[in-house]
């Protein structure tokens, strides 16, 4: 048999987890059994018990969770859904119905992690259920056809250029009145209505631009000597709608003495997979980025998103379990950095001199960022040390955005209500730029702004900064 | 019990969204902060203004519903605690400041909004509300309310009581009064007194007008450590004798700083056995002053360190370090219990020798943390599950409670009664005086339907014996089932 119920296209990694199968597995699809001691999970890392002890449901973490924000519904804040772990795990409830939906409904951005002060490791025990649901539950057919899409064309950086020229094509033919035909959707297809809105302005010419495998760092004769060799990740959304951040990654990078490889055949990094429950899949893609990684011999690796340096951080844990690969990924996640931190940490002895931006800055913390990775002082202080930008808090900062990974194309609605909350957030500042380290973070907000302010990675006003030019979108 | 009309009714009023039926969204409201007690409501409403809140407590009545109000669930006395086929009225929809009033410095929120969130607001005009609950970030006014919460600033400031004006409430039967007036003074009875601390047996509030205080001129905090429990104590009470008034005085024992710094780094001595954290504000000459006098009686008492956080976001942090230590406590065991009640300041040294010396025969163990200033104490009775020390760990916790009462104090400073302690309520008052007690609330609510089971004890509640849900044989064999 196989765990995953994968029937659409795309690989299919079933095999490698099918052999590790019990037979009992087969009865508890979606049912409250009792077997094994762990209730209506199985025995493939369900949630741990003493994790769940953790939670003294003390409900320190209602005010930051986006769900108990918008709802004010118990089993929609993470003190309720560990409660229903609680409960799933002594076997009294399914997995099926309400449990699933109301773990689906989590955006998994990890404010109630940072807001927890019994150090509850929420984000561990979300990624043990997630996969467990995925395993058991089966979904719709329309469900089971979107997530598949979904899957079948992030990750691949060659099929999102392809489906790039049709988006951009669609864009210039698009009439006017396709505004009022998307209003008109049936309820039903309003996940393909959150997806079209969500796509953004399509240039071709950033879409099929690629980064250089090997930039050397800019020496001078103040500093003759290079700082190190940085593996970038391209990324693959990051790579084809937002190459210029990866552009200007490398500059910065290059300007601060560091080499900078950007090996070709690395592919996806399954941040997408893993914070959605396909777990499998996601460590078959780790295994391929470390492989690669390997073989370009790099000191350190570096992203510019929130959302794969999270998950490749973790490797260590996804692959904990294969002698082959677990000494490796624990090896790989120890390299990883978040551009920010390598920035920051330059700045004590910083090579490349930085011209002035005059201009309000708001910054906003893409959870993965923030509440996952820890990292809220690095990127402020980074663009702090841009002469003439002023930078501004959000109110609410703690609360997600929306975007989620594919949280927006998913649950279109809770997704819209936080888009919202946080556009009014950052028009309430009067900033003249809103700058965020994740492209899903930008896609997701730049549509409810609507073109009011300018929207950048904090890269590219450092990049900016240093070549002494306007940043882009700023005129 | 809940029949398909009733379903009907609540859904035609409040929308399909805001009635909760099925098993799994009722199970997640079957207890609150205290999770030791539990009972699955019939049916969870949310309401999203005070007309909606009054039109479900008519709906309650017409079918004889009991009901109860609430926040965030985060109390520890378990006031939260659905009843036995009684419906759930959370004011968790109900989140907006719907004013503040600079000029008269007051602020008119709904129930639901967070207690941090009324100082947040009123900042900008160089605003705050004073009472502070270690869980401001969390909990409701309402729930403030409810319980007459305090807090660290209360020794200087006063609870809740104190600074709730007025407020809309609705009644039993549905019908919607004020209690209090805009100004804070009326004649004839306080009923607003009455109401605040009523632990929602007195009815649903809706709408609470609160005043506002300046932010202090100027704010000095010293956190020092002490060699013992008793220097601490001592130098507590040479501060009051010395007429100095701090904001706050907060006391840790080395157990609750153990804890609180490893979830917050807050910067407290793990190894030091006590600590206190002494706050100054008003006017920045007075303070400076009785500062220097202050810190000469810590140093006259022992204290090994002092350390005096010198910008806003240090002392917050050290607040922060104060104000997370229940929670923290999870992290050095698996289960504990947080007490809390009431002694004399003069005999804080005598009850916290009494409280080791308990814990010691019970073989657990104890944290302290607590409102020194006051004499507010919070003990913290650790002890596992798992390990069966359940039942001790309970009769350790009341006999603290009681043990507060013997001494000339109270059962409870400021998390309330609850379920958890309506037991104890004898030891405090004499049949009479909870037969007082009990005709005031029937005048409020005739026949008993708000809060049912809580403040006053019961014989069906206190027959059976108090303390964590234990499953009937039945149910562990699989016979029966309690949902």
């Amino acid at each position: 048999m196989t765990i995953h119920p994968t029937t659409g296209p795309g690989p299919d990694f079933s095999s490698e987890r099918g052999e590790k199968t019990s037979p009992e597995r087969a009865d508890v699809l979606g049912g409250a059994a009792t077997s094994l001691g762990h209730g209506s999970f199985d025995d493939h890392h369900p949630p741990a018990q003493e994790l769940l002890d953790d939670c003294v449901h003390c409900g320190f973490c209602l005010p930051t969770c986006p769900t108990y924000a918008l709802w004010g519904e118990e089993m929609d804040s993470p003190r309720g859904r560990i409660y229903l772990m609680e409960m799933a795990k002594k076997g009294e409830i399914p997995l099926q119905g309400a449990f699933t939906t109301h773990i689906d409904r989590c955006l998994g951005c990890m404010a109630c992690v940072t807001a927890c002060p019994s150090g509850v490791q929420y984000d561990r025990l979300l990624e043990a259920t997630r996969p467990q649901i995925e395993r058991h539950v089966p979904r719709t057919r329309a469900d089971r056809w979107f997530r598949e899409a979904i899957f079948t064309l992030f990750p691949y950086k060659r099929r999102l250029r392809a489906a790039s020229i049709g988006g951009a094509l669609y864009q210039k033919l698009r009439p006017k009145s396709m505004d009022k035909l998307m209003a008109r959707v049936p309820q039903r297809f309003e996940r393909l209505v959150a997806m079209e809105s969500l796509l953004p302005p399509v240039r071709l010419r950033d879409a099929f631009a690629r980064i250089a495998p090997r930039t050397p760092a800019v020496s001078s004769p103040t500093h003759p000597t290079r700082r190190g060799r940085v593996g970038l990740l391209t990324g693959c959304v990051q790579d084809v709608f937002f190459h210029p951040v990866n552009e200007a990654t490398v500059r910065v990078l290059a300007a601060e003495g560091w080499d900078v490889i950007a090996p070709r055949e690395q592919a996806c990094c399954g941040a997408l997979g893993l914070h959605a429950g396909r777990e499998a899949e996601a460590a078959e893609r780790a295994k391929k980025l470390i492989a690669t990684f390997e073989r370009a011999e790099v000191d350190t690796i570096a992203t510019n998103v929130a959302g794969c340096g999270s998950s490749m951080k973790e490797y260590g844990e996804l692959l904990a379990d294969d002698p082959e690969w677990a000494e490796r990924a624990s090896a790989f996640a120890a390299k990883v950095r978040d551009i920010s931190e390598i920035v920051d940490e330059t700045l004590a002895d910083p090579r490349a001199r930085r011209h002035p931006i005059e201009a309000k800055v708001a910054y906003h913390d893409a959870c993965h960022l923030g509440h996952a990775q820890k990292i809220r002082t690095e990127p402020r202080r980074v663009l702090r040390a841009i002469p003439g930008v002023e930078l501004t808090e959000l109110p609410e900062s703690e609360i997600c955005c929306g975007s989620a990974g594919i949280y927006n194309m998913l649950q279109p609605e809770a997704a819209g209500d936080l888009g919202r909350r946080k556009a009014d957030n950052i028009r309430g500042t009067g900033a003249d730029v809103l700058v965020t380290a994740n492209p899903g973070c930008l896609l997701q907000i730049r549509k409810y702004l609507d073109g009011e302010l300018p929207m950048l990675h904090p890269i590219q006003l450092i990049d900016a900064s240093i070549r002494g030019v306007r940043p882009p979108e700023m005129g | 019990m809940v029949d398909a009309q009733m379903v009907r009714e609540f859904t035609d009023l409040l929308s399909e969204n805001g009635v909760i039926t099925d098993e799994v969204g009722l199970r997640s409201y079957e207890c609150d902060g205290l999770t030791g007690f539990r009972q699955v409501p019939a049916l969870v409403v949310l309401p999203r203004d005070a007309e909606e809140v009054a039109g479900a407590v008519r709906l309650c009545a017409e079918y004889g519903m009991p009901f109860v109000a609430r926040g965030a669930g985060t109390g520890l006395s378990g006031g939260a605690m659905p009843v036995a086929d009684g419906v759930v009225i959370s004011l968790q929809k109900l989140r907006r400041i719907l004013e503040i009033d600079v000029e008269n410095r007051r602020a008119v929120l709904e129930p639901g909004v967070y207690n941090l969130e009324i100082s947040k607001a009123a900042a900008p005009h160089g605003l705050y509300y004073a009472p502070d609950p270690s869980s401001q970030q969390v909990c409701t006014i309402g729930g403030n309310v409810a319980e007459n919460s305090g807090g660290a600033h209360c020794l200087k400031y006063g609870f809740t009581t104190n600074h709730v004006l007025e407020m809309e409430v609705v009644l039993a039967d549905g019908s919607v009064v004020t209690l209090g007036g805009p100004t804070g003074e009326q004649a004839g009875p306080d009923l607003r007194g009455l109401f605040i601390g009523s632990e929602g047996t007195l009815g649903v509030c809706t709408k609470v007008t609160v005043r506002l205080l300046q932010t202090p001129q100027s704010v000095r905090t010293v956190l020092a450590d002490f060699p013992s429990i008793e220097a601490a104590g001592d130098t507590v009470g040479d501060i009051v004798d010395a007429a100095i008034i701090p904001a706050a005085v907060e006391m840790m024992d080395s157990l609750a700083m153990e804890a609180s710094e490893a979830a917050t780094g807050a910067g407290l001595t793990v190894d030091s056995p006590a600590a206190l954290i002494i706050e100054l504000d008003g006017p920045a000459d007075e303070v400076e002053a009785e500062f220097e006098q202050l810190t000469a009686i810590c140093e006259r008492h022992g204290a090994t360190r002092l350390h005096v956080p010198q910008e806003a976001e240090e002392r917050q942090k050290v607040w922060k370090g104060r104000k997370a230590a229940f929670a923290a406590v999870g992290r050095i065991s698996p289960d504990y219990i947080v007490q809390d009640g009431v002694v004399p300041r003069t005999r804080l040294a005598e009850v916290l020798t009494r409280i080791a010396d308990m814990g010691r025969d019970a073989g657990l163990r104890v944290a302290n943390v607590f409102h020194a200033g006051d004499g507010n104490l919070h003990p913290l009775v650790l002890y596992s599950e798992a390990a069966g020390e359940h039942d001790a760990a309970e009769k350790l916790s009341t006999d603290i409670a009681e043990l507060c009462v013997e001494l000339g104090g109270s059962l409870s400073g400021e998390h309330g009664i609850g379920t958890d302690k309506a037991c104890s309520m004898p030891a405090m008052f004499s049949e009479d005086d909870l037969g007082v007690m009990h005709r005031v609330r029937l005048a409020f609510d005739p026949d008993s339907r708000c809060n049912p089971g809580k403040l006053f004890p019961t014989p069906r509640l206190c027959g059976e014996r108090p303390g964590k849900y234990q499953p009937h044989p039945l149910e562990e064999a699989g016979v029966i089932e309690r949902l």
